[in-house]
């Protein structure tokens, strides 16, 4: 974007646009002949990578505005129905979801690459100060995309977030109840969220383009912070950067495809799963991983409008990066005290996000607090400080000396560091998928799942018996009201014929109407029809139930989930282990004791359970040996249905397990192939530039 | 991409270059199938369209009603003897989609026309019991179709096309 453009286009038609558009010399000049440094490392692959993910994430985020409704009403059934019903709907969704995880832990390589390499200096202030426009641009992007499933942690998420503004002197209330459009988070907020979270990700494209432009005015920064002198010191970004971060891309789609097919609620919070509910709190509200140092800075602060004023100033601060670090020596390559106390400040950050995940109590709080102060003054105190004490190296002459000094010595490391990505990445989503669970109930211990693992498949014996026992059982108080009768004949299912799922379905009645005479009437239900819920409302089954309220089955077994603490949730990443849910409902069957143990006070109407966070849940025990009979001789014994009708549950809650898993598998080892040609290519490629 | 430091061996590099571009080319054409194919009808839509019973005992003799199927309004008409009557002395070969009406209704069943409402010329609802030949008349472009449901006048190309249906009882049929 530097300079008119020496692209000379010979076809007459390309020639004619040419003279009055001169689109293809921009993108010639942007894309093409752009003189790339060519010491680069692979951290600078993480450019191409966002831009690879902020385009993956429109994509897939038109196609779900296409099937989601912004409805406080429906925007829970209307996900819901994404994922189970539209075409290839559980795909889009994991992607568009695991995206925005995979979205944020690339921009965070970016920032601290920029951050060691000093990228913010002199002369690429503004094309920093754009990056951090992107970054609060991505943030608030990010978090009203949270909001529009509309489960329990979209909805207190938005509360919590939209009050922080209420810490703002005199005009707080005001600005919170016009930001809600109304007297608490609601339908007019959903409706706002929902416009623009579809309206930003175009912003943050446009301003990527300006970021593009300074970074094609100002070139590129480079691990030996030096600015290319001669001809010798670039390459052409075309074929050499266009291989390189072609295979850098294919490197993180393994990463990504890992969560899109083998994890993908492992991001999440399974509080999600269960729809907004204005009446009830989630015990913790966690944000996602992403903004967790940020929302422990937050609590750290014992006043709220400090508070508020200390989160944002932390992302503000970046800003002013560039003048707070007047170092001469851009690279901490050569700067061997900034380099020590970077990591450090890595070290603080990764510590935040574990303390964001933390209860507010305790130590946390005091950790949360130092680290606080760390974090701050990194920035404000040790960065101006280092740049007057410290005696940096001599960097290098010229990249081209950079380069030949590193020939002859080890290669680049990339598989190496692909794996300490892979583990740093899983220690920092697992910290914080950790903290994510209801303490103070027995670990319920891991059972054995047909389903589990990357070539899992459900059992259709199990199922077939877990619906009978959801039937027989469960019904009575449980609705499962996201299933639908021809989801019984479906692929991936229970293995009933289509007439075995419409017999089944004749047994029911369902509530239809009105008729002709403007009357509601009742009769046999049909494929289409989806399970009936045994009571109308939500006020209806708390009069019935003794005021508890049973919940709908239908996600159950996503919706529940117990802190599985470390190194277990590092062995969950690497083996794909995801049935907290189901191991916790199934134990939950199975806790019951007659008797609590000695010194627990059981209230009145309540049962003991181990497994029941707790321990006194409102359910009396269900499930009694020989209660249902089984035809194919399984033990009629309350472990063999606590087990079946988990099976039933886990794919009630996700009918699309298997084929997920299956492609999963197809498009792991087309992944392996293409990077690996890609790997070799680029290898040709370089081989003329080394 | 040939350049003098690979002139040595050319096959080999020409070979790895079209085997990556050929891979990234399947990926990218498989990438495309779940983001077009989102696009076709969902599972609830798709069970949504099964097929529905609808009573004719109500149905006078030249009245009509509408129902909903798949989206898609279907007329069924209890026709007189009259407007038969017309619609089967007319030659066959005078009308623009040459059609009978015998092959326009269920044998047995004459009297009960079956139609999706849809006019054929571009998707508008035709009128029942209007136009010149006591059929059906279009009124967006003025295409008119007689009691058999057939195009007389106008632009519409085709006849009212007959949804798959059948007779469950003699008073009762099944569409779809």
């Amino acid at each position: 974007m530097s300079g008119p453009s020496d692209f000379q286009p010979t076809n007459p038609a390309l020639k004619w646009i040419e003279r009055r558009l001169p689109i293809m010399g921009l993108m010639h000049s942007s894309f093409v002949a752009y003189p790339t440094p060519r010491n680069l490392n692979y951290w600078w692959t993480f450019g191409a990578i966002l831009s690879f993910m902020l385009g993956v994430q429109i994509l897939t985020g038109v196609i779900l505005a296409m099937h989601y409704t912004p409805h406080a009403d429906m925007a829970f059934k209307s996900v819901e129905l994404i994922v189970r019903d539209v075409n290839y709907g559980w795909l889009l969704r994991n992607i568009h979801a695991s995206g925005a995880s995979m979205f944020f832990f690339a921009v965070y390589i970016h920032m601290f690459r920029g951050l060691y390499y000093g990228s913010y200096k002199e002369p690429r202030e503004v094309l920093w100060i754009l990056g951090v426009i992107i970054y609060l641009l991505m943030m608030a992007t990010g978090f009203m995309g949270y909001v529009l499933p509309w489960g329990q942690m979209s909805f207190w998420g938005a509360t919590v977030i939209t009050n922080l503004f209420s810490a703002v002197p005199y005009f707080g209330e005001s600005i919170v109840t016009l930001l809600w459009g109304g007297y608490a988070v609601g339908n007019p907020t959903l409706n706002r969220f929902f416009s623009l979270h579809y309206l930003l990700p175009f912003v943050i494209a446009g301003v990527v383009v300006l970021h593009i432009w300074a970074l094609h005015v100002a070139g590129q920064n480079n691990p030996a912070g030096v600015e290319p002198k001669t001809e010798k010191d670039t390459v052409p970004f075309t074929p050499y950067a266009t291989m390189k971060d072609m295979f850098g891309v294919s490197c993180f789609l393994l990463f990504f495809a890992w969560f899109i097919f083998y994890m993908p609620n492992y991001l999440g919070d399974p509080e999600n799963y269960i729809p907004a509910n204005p009446a009830v709190t989630p015990a913790h509200i966690v944000p996602e991983w992403y903004y967790l140092p940020f929302y422990a800075i937050l609590r750290s602060i014992p006043n709220k409008l400090a508070g508020v004023v200390a989160m944002f100033g932390a992302i503000i601060i970046l800003a002013f990066l560039p003048w707070l670090d007047s170092a001469k020596t851009r690279s901490s390559k050569y700067r061997p005290l900034a380099k020590q106390f970077f990591w450090m400040f890595v070290v603080v950050c990764i510590g935040l996000g574990y303390l964001g995940a933390q209860p507010p109590e305790g130590i946390y709080v005091i950790v949360g607090r130092i680290l606080t102060f760390l974090y701050f003054a990194y920035f404000l105190i040790l960065l101006p400080l280092l740049a007057r004490i410290e005696k940096p190296r001599p960097v290098p002459n010229s990249i081209a000396d950079d380069v030949l000094a590193k020939t002859g010595g080890k290669p680049a490391p990339m598989v190496s560091t692909v794996i300490a990505l892979m583990v740093a990445g899983g220690l920092l989503l697992g910290g914080a998928e950790s903290a994510r669970a209801a303490e103070g109930s027995a670990k319920p211990p891991a059972q054995k799942w047909s389903f589990s693992g990357p070539f899992g498949k459900f059992d259709r014996g199990a199922m077939q018996r877990g619906l009978k026992v959801y039937k027989e059982v469960c019904a009575s108080c449980h609705g499962l009201s996201f299933v639908a009768f021809r989801n019984l004949a479906e692929t991936g299912g229970p293995g009933y014929s289509v007439a075995q799922a419409q017999a089944f379905a004749s047994e029911y009645k369902v509530k239809d109407g009105p008729n002709d005479q403007g009357e509601m009437f009742e009769r046999p239900g049909r494929p289409a029809d989806y399970f009936p819920s045994p009571f109308p409302n939500e006020q209806a089954a708390r009069a019935a139930n003794g005021g508890a309220f049973p919940p709908d089955l239908s996600l159950i077994t996503k919706a529940r989930s117990y802190s599985r603490g470390f190194p277990m949730f590092l062995i969950d990443f690497f083996t794909q282990y995801q049935e907290q849910g189901p191991d916790y409902v199934t134990a939950l069957l199975e806790g019951y004791e007659d008797k609590p143990p000695a010194g627990f006070n059981l209230p009145e109407g309540s049962y003991y359970n181990t497994y029941f966070p707790g321990h006194a849940i409102k359910m009396p025990k269900p499930l009694n040996d020989g209660q249902v009979t089984y035809d194919d001789g399984s033990p009629a014994t309350v472990a063999q249905y606590a087990k079946d009708v988990t099976h039933f549950l886990m794919w009630a809650a996700e009918p699309h397990m298997e084929a997920r898993k299956q492609l999963g598998l197809q498009v792991f080892v087309f992944l392996i192939l293409l990077t690996v040609l890609l790997y070799f290519t680029k290898k040709k490629v370089w081989a003329n530039a080394h | 991409m040939t350049t003098a430091s690979s002139a040595d061996n050319p096959t080999r590099r020409d070979f790895l270059y079209v085997a990556t571009g050929a891979v990234a080319a399947v990926g990218g054409a498989a990438t495309v199938v779940p983001l077009v194919s989102q696009m076709n009808p969902d599972a609830s839509t798709v069970a949504a369209g099964a097929p529905i019973e609808v009573d004719l005992t109500p149905i006078a003799e030249g009245q009509d009603i509408k129902v909903f199927w798949r989206g898609k309004p279907i007329y069924i008409s209890h026709r007189t003897k009259k407007q038969i009557e017309e619609a089967r002395k007319v030659p066959v070969s005078s009308l623009p989609d040459p059609q009978s009406d015998e092959q326009r209704v269920k044998p047995g069943h004459d009297q009960w026309l079956v139609v999706v409402g849809i006019c054929t010329h571009l998707g508008c609802i035709p009128i029942a019991n209007e136009g010149a030949y006591d059929g059906f008349f279009c009124p967006c472009h003025g295409s008119v179709y007689d009691t058999s449901g057939r195009i007389r006048q106008g632009p519409a190309p085709t006849n009212l096309a007959v949804p798959p249906y059948t007779f469950v009882s003699d008073t009762k049929i099944q569409i779809g």
